[in-house]
């Protein structure tokens, strides 16, 4: 009960210095210290937030911009993981890919954005294809070294067990190199939201950065603040969820043991 | 000590070349026939003769680099020899496996005790034989109640205890420990000596050990052979009766034996 109530009393610590900060915020923009044009007090943002909500503007500009960034990262991530099993795994696909992949991720995928806009105009295919690259490179390189940093002497002892192919890597070398991955799939979570902010604001007809731009035009700081927000909120979310996932699949794993 | 057993032991201080072990009709468990191995062109082993009996517990000695490792992989058939052949006895269609265990325990840390203990059983046994077989095997090693536990929360005593049971889960007919020991603690090591003398014993496996421990040598072995440049420097049998007691003056006398071999460089 009591220990209960202390993890409850830890957890909350952290809380309250975000929630100080609101109040002052608050306080100081309503004593005038922070000029509206500046930053609007946490309430407009509130209300901002209560109008869009109610007219059902946000939650599609929300549910637009999350379908981008899983698509993006579903068709980036599946490519990063596939080729990173791949190279992993043979010497040979290794040899023949990974000097030019090496090659293109000194190429930082944002600077392709006037690139992409002339291939695919301001449509889908552009944030995706944004996306998707910059999903890549993280769930490529953090698969690939997982498989290489397996315990050699593991696989050994697979083998002198009589584990067909397969079932090495089921049993010895995917298991190895999952924390390796989800290193790589909690950085590339990061570069997705990061990616789609930078696509979206920049060529978009909808979404929470084209909502965040046409609200720049019109002056309502408190819409910019709100997408700001929202922004952090959804990055939030998908690194819990990938916590989540990681503390469910590494129970093994002494670092996640009695936490 | 009887005045057979000291002319027993004259005999055998005679003896720096092989010694037959009385055979009782034993059939052969692998032999090695003049086997050489060489990394690049560097020898390591070099014409290896050695016929070992089914259930004998031989001890194999020699200084760091000297090549047991190297002659255990070999008979795992983890390697293959670079000439001069490796023949296992009683080759028949149900030939059991060759285990080897290693001072790591090598055990997977994502599964658990009785998962790990499972993999000894990969292409042998399925379905609920399965599990049956590992808890069993567990149970004779003394951690019948650990079976659910990952690897991490063990000692290193019990993570090689679960090895021990991985490796004989499947009923090796040769069970090779590359100085399964050598990681463990002095008070640990006896225990494990113990335990695994106890399983021998109740199993019949033949067991081949490689230790830098002269002492587990002679408590635990048959017969124990000395490796010295590559070659077979001394292979002397340890005819004492079990159960054995540590530091008995008995197998002080094999250990001084081999002591003498290993340091003072070829006794005459
Ligand atoms: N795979 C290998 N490639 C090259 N040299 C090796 C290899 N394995 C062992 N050796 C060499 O063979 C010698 C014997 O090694 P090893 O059998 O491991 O010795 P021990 O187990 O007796 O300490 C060492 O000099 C070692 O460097
Ligand atoms: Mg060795």
């Amino acid at each position: 009960m009591s220990r209960a109530l202390q993890s409850i009393g830890r957890s909350a610590i952290g809380w309250l210095l975000p929630a100080l900060l609101l109040v002052g915020w608050e306080i100081a923009s309503r004593a005038g210290l922070i000029s509206a044009n500046v930053l609007p007090a946490p309430s407009a943002v509130g209300s901002a937030f209560w109008k869009l909500l109610l007219s059902g503007e946000l939650l599609e500009n929300i549910r637009i911009s999350t379908l981008r960034a899983l698509s993006g990262f579903v068709v980036g991530g599946a490519i990063g993981f596939g080729l990173g099993l791949a190279n992993g795994l043979s010497a040979l696909s290794r040899g023949l890919t990974d000097t030019t992949i090496q090659m293109i991720r000194n190429i930082p995928h944002l600077a392709l954005i006037p690139l992409v806009i002339l291939w695919f105009g301001i449509d889908e295919e552009a944030k995706l294809f944004l996306v998707a690259l910059g999903v890549f490179f993280p769930i490529y390189i953090n698969t690939l070294l997982g498989i290489q940093g397996v315990d050699p002497q593991l696989v050994e002892m697979g083998r002198i067990y009589g584990m067909s192919r397969s079932q090495l890597f089921v049993r010895v070398i995917l298991p190895g190199a999952l924390p390796s991955i989800f290193v790589g799939l909690r950085y590339a979570l990061g570069i997705m939201w990061l990616t789609l902010i930078v696509a979206e604001t920049i060529s978009a007809s909808s979404g929470l950065g084209y909502m965040a731009m046409q609200a720049r035009e019109f002056l309502l700081i408190d819409v910019v603040v709100l997408s700001i927000l929202i922004y952090a909120l959804l990055g939030k979310l998908a690194d819990a969820l990938a916590r989540y996932l990681e503390r469910l699949s590494l129970q093994w794993h002494p670092a996640f043991q009695n936490a | 000590m009887t005045a057979a057993t000291i002319t027993a032991l004259r005999s055998f201080a005679d003896t720096t070349a092989r010694v037959t072990v009385p055979s009782r009709e034993r059939k052969l468990a692998f032999s090695f026939r003049n086997v050489t191995k060489q990394f690049g062109d560097k020898t390591v082993l070099q014409g290896i003769d050695l016929d070992v009996h089914d259930g004998q517990f031989v001890a194999i000695i020699g200084k760091s680099g000297c090549g047991k490792s190297t002659l255990l992989r070999l008979l795992a058939g983890l390697d293959k020899p670079t000439s001069g052949e490796l023949v296992h006895g009683a080759e028949t269609k149900d030939q059991k496996p060759t285990r080897i265990m290693f001072q790591e325990p090598r055990l997977l840390p994502w599964a658990r005790v009785g998962a790990n203990v499972d993999v000894g059983l990969t292409g042998i046994a399925k379905g609920r034989e399965v599990r049956q077989k590992s808890l069993d095997i567990l149970a004779e090693v003394g951690l019948a109640d650990r079976s659910e536990e990952w690897p991490s929360v063990l000692s290193g005593g019990q993570r090689q205890r679960v090895a021990l049971a991985r490796a004989l889960v499947g009923h090796p007919s040769i069970l090779a420990l590359d100085e399964p020991l050598g990681a463990l603690d002095a008070l640990t090591r006896i225990e494990m000596q113990q335990l695994l003398e106890r399983i021998w014993l109740s199993k019949k496996f033949t067991a081949v050990l490689v230790t830098h421990d002269v002492a587990e040598a002679v408590s635990l072995a048959d017969r124990v052979v000395v490796i010295d440049s590559g070659r077979i420097a001394l292979d002397l049998a340890i005819p004492v009766e079990r159960p054995r007691r540590h530091a008995s003056p008995e197998l002080a006398f094999f250990e001084r034996q081999i002591l003498d071999q290993l340091y003072k460089q070829k006794a005459p």
